[in-house]
């Protein structure tokens, strides 16, 4: 069976601080988690690779400070990465390890293919301007100038999501916890990105909310055949929404495969004692 | 035509806390034609489940080969094939029933049947008309087709798992004591759909704990003993 995938990350990684002959040595190197004992260096990434293919949805697990949000960040160019490469599969990108690109053409892939939904509404809204104004704002740098348009457009975005039409004028800050996060995956999807990042965005909502965030998510792929990284902590909602997994631990992916399987046959040691936790 | 094919399979698993490798199943060796209905009988523990997860690839096979012929595919490995292509079996060609209900939440019972439908491609009109006549056979009250399985009582839920599961018609399916929760009316329904897949040519493998079930409906019944897997008796088994 012949696939390629829309996006390959390769060898990724991410270090704070400068580092030190102890921690690049691979075959010596300890770590205390993912600190440097001797030069004081997080390697937060460490050798990351993994590929998504076209309509799925990939799912990233591990505990806090496993660097996985750190990672998504990386790849949606929120913060540089130390070394790696990510390369997306769209005709006017080929073989461009998109990490390298300038500016600008970051920013043309942020606008034009990337969709991103953060754990923290805050960094994905302006919360003071209206709920629509948000999702155009996104809809006039991806290059629409048409009103009537983008206004068309983002009313469908906010029906899908069930944000009642009559208060699409409000900003998001007078919004509960589940509606900004719904606010902003209408505005991620607004420019009909092939692939979409969600990082933890069923933390913090309660279970009914939760409920008809994980429903719209897998809705968005049946219909969209969006791709999509969803990064959790919660293995339910990882076992709900991904077919595929990675668990990442101290910034290494320590096991990867079908979901079910890494939930019922788990083979790390960590991943064991992660199912073993499971309510 | 031989359909899957064990050889030499083995699973066992590690477990690191207690730093020991517990054996499940050793050098099991069987082979199934297409359209063939195969019981596994034994004890719990015996490995009967994971000889069908191991095919499904819930688990990760140790030893040996799943060769299985797949319609698109070709011939296949299973204990070495991509996550990819499992994935992609899984959804068109290969189904697995247990008697866990495990979907979506507030999702009701009609949209499962019908996603399980729309996720191979189908359109929503075929989608919709195959969904009902699914949960129509399987005797599903209508009242229930618009509500939340959470609430649904142990062999509702299980006839909604078979329904989802049947309703792609699936070339091969494993069935993990699926009528272990159901009352006698419920069970013949099943036999009867597995008589109707049996009949449209799927390959079922099935793990049943009541030799009666397995009745008139079995080619061959093979007994696992201490991890090992003999040949129970061949041919269909007839009442009296």
């Amino acid at each position: 069976m012949y696939e390629k995938p829309i996006l390959q990350v390769k060898h990724l990684q991410k270090q704070f601080g400068e580092g030190c002959p102890h921690c690049f040595d691979k075959e010596s190197v300890y770590l205390e988690k993912n600190y440097c004992t001797v030069c004081g260096t997080v390697h937060a990434v460490r050798d990351v690779s993994f590929d998504l293919y076209p309509g799925e949805v990939l799912g990233i697990v591990g505990e806090s400070g496993s660097g996985k949000s750190t990672m998504l960040q990386g790849l949606y160019f929120d913060s540089s990465m130390t070394s790696g490469a990510v390369y997306i599969n769209q005709s006017e990108l080929t073989g461009q390890n998109v990490l390298s690109l300038s500016s600008q053409q970051k920013r043309y892939i942020r606008n034009y293919i990337y969709g991103m939904v953060y754990q923290n509404p805050v960094d994905g809204l302006k919360m003071k301007f209206s709920s629509i104004g948000n999702i155009a704002e996104k809809m006039i740098a991806a290059g629409n100038r048409n009103v009537s348009n983008i206004e068309k457009r983002s009313k469908e975005l906010l029906e899908n999501v069930h944000i009642p039409l009559r208060r699409m004028k409000e900003e998001p800050q007078y919004f509960s916890g589940g509606m900004q996060q719904r606010v902003q995956i209408a505005k991620a999807l607004s420019n009909n990105p092939p692939i979409l990042f969600l990082d933890e965005v069923t933390t913090g909502l309660d279970l009914s909310v939760q409920a008809s965030v994980l429903d719209l998510i897998k809705q968005i792929q049946r219909e969209l055949h969006i791709s999509m990284v969803v990064v959790s902590h919660d293995l339910a909602v990882i076992r709900m929404l991904a077919d595929r997994s990675i668990v990442m631990l101290n910034g290494e992916v320590i096991e990867n495969g079908l979901t079910d399987q890494i939930l019922e046959d788990p083979q790390h040691e960590y991943t064991q004692q992660l199912v073993y936790s499971l309510l | 035509m031989t359909i899957v094919e064990l050889n030499g399979f083995g699973k066992a698993f590690t477990i690191h806390h207690l730093n020991k490798t517990i054996p499940a199943v050793n050098n099991i060796q069987f082979s199934m034609d297409a359209g063939e209905f195969i019981g596994i009988i034994g004890k719990s523990g015996s490995g009967k489940s994971t000889i069908l997860k191991s095919i499904y690839r819930t688990y990760l096979p140790d030893a040996g080969e799943i060769i299985y012929q797949s319609k698109q595919l070709g011939r296949i490995d299973l204990a070495q094939a991509t996550e990819r292509e499992m994935i992609f079996l899984r959804k068109n060609e290969i189904g697995y029933v247990s008697q866990f209900l495990n979907v979506m939440p507030r999702t009701t019972c009609r949209e499962l049947v019908q996603n399980a439908l729309l996720e191979m491609g189908e359109t929503r009109e075929t989608a919709r008309t195959e969904a009902e006549n699914a949960l129509t056979h399987f005797e599903m009250d209508p009242a229930l087709w618009d509500s939340y399985p959470n609430t649904f009582s142990g062999g509702e839920k299980l006839r909604l798992n078979i329904a989802m599961a049947t309703v792609k018609k699936p070339r091969l399916l494993l069935l993990d004591e699926p009528t272990a929760s159901l009352d006698q009316h419920s069970k013949i329904k099943v036999r009867e759909m597995i008589e109707k897949l049996k009949q449209q040519g799927t390959t079922l493998v099935g793990i049943f704990h009541d030799i009666e079930f397995m009745e008139g409906l079995c080619d061959k019944v093979f007994d696992m003993k201490t991890n090992q897997m003999s040949l129970a008796f061949e041919g269909v088994l007839h009442e009296g």
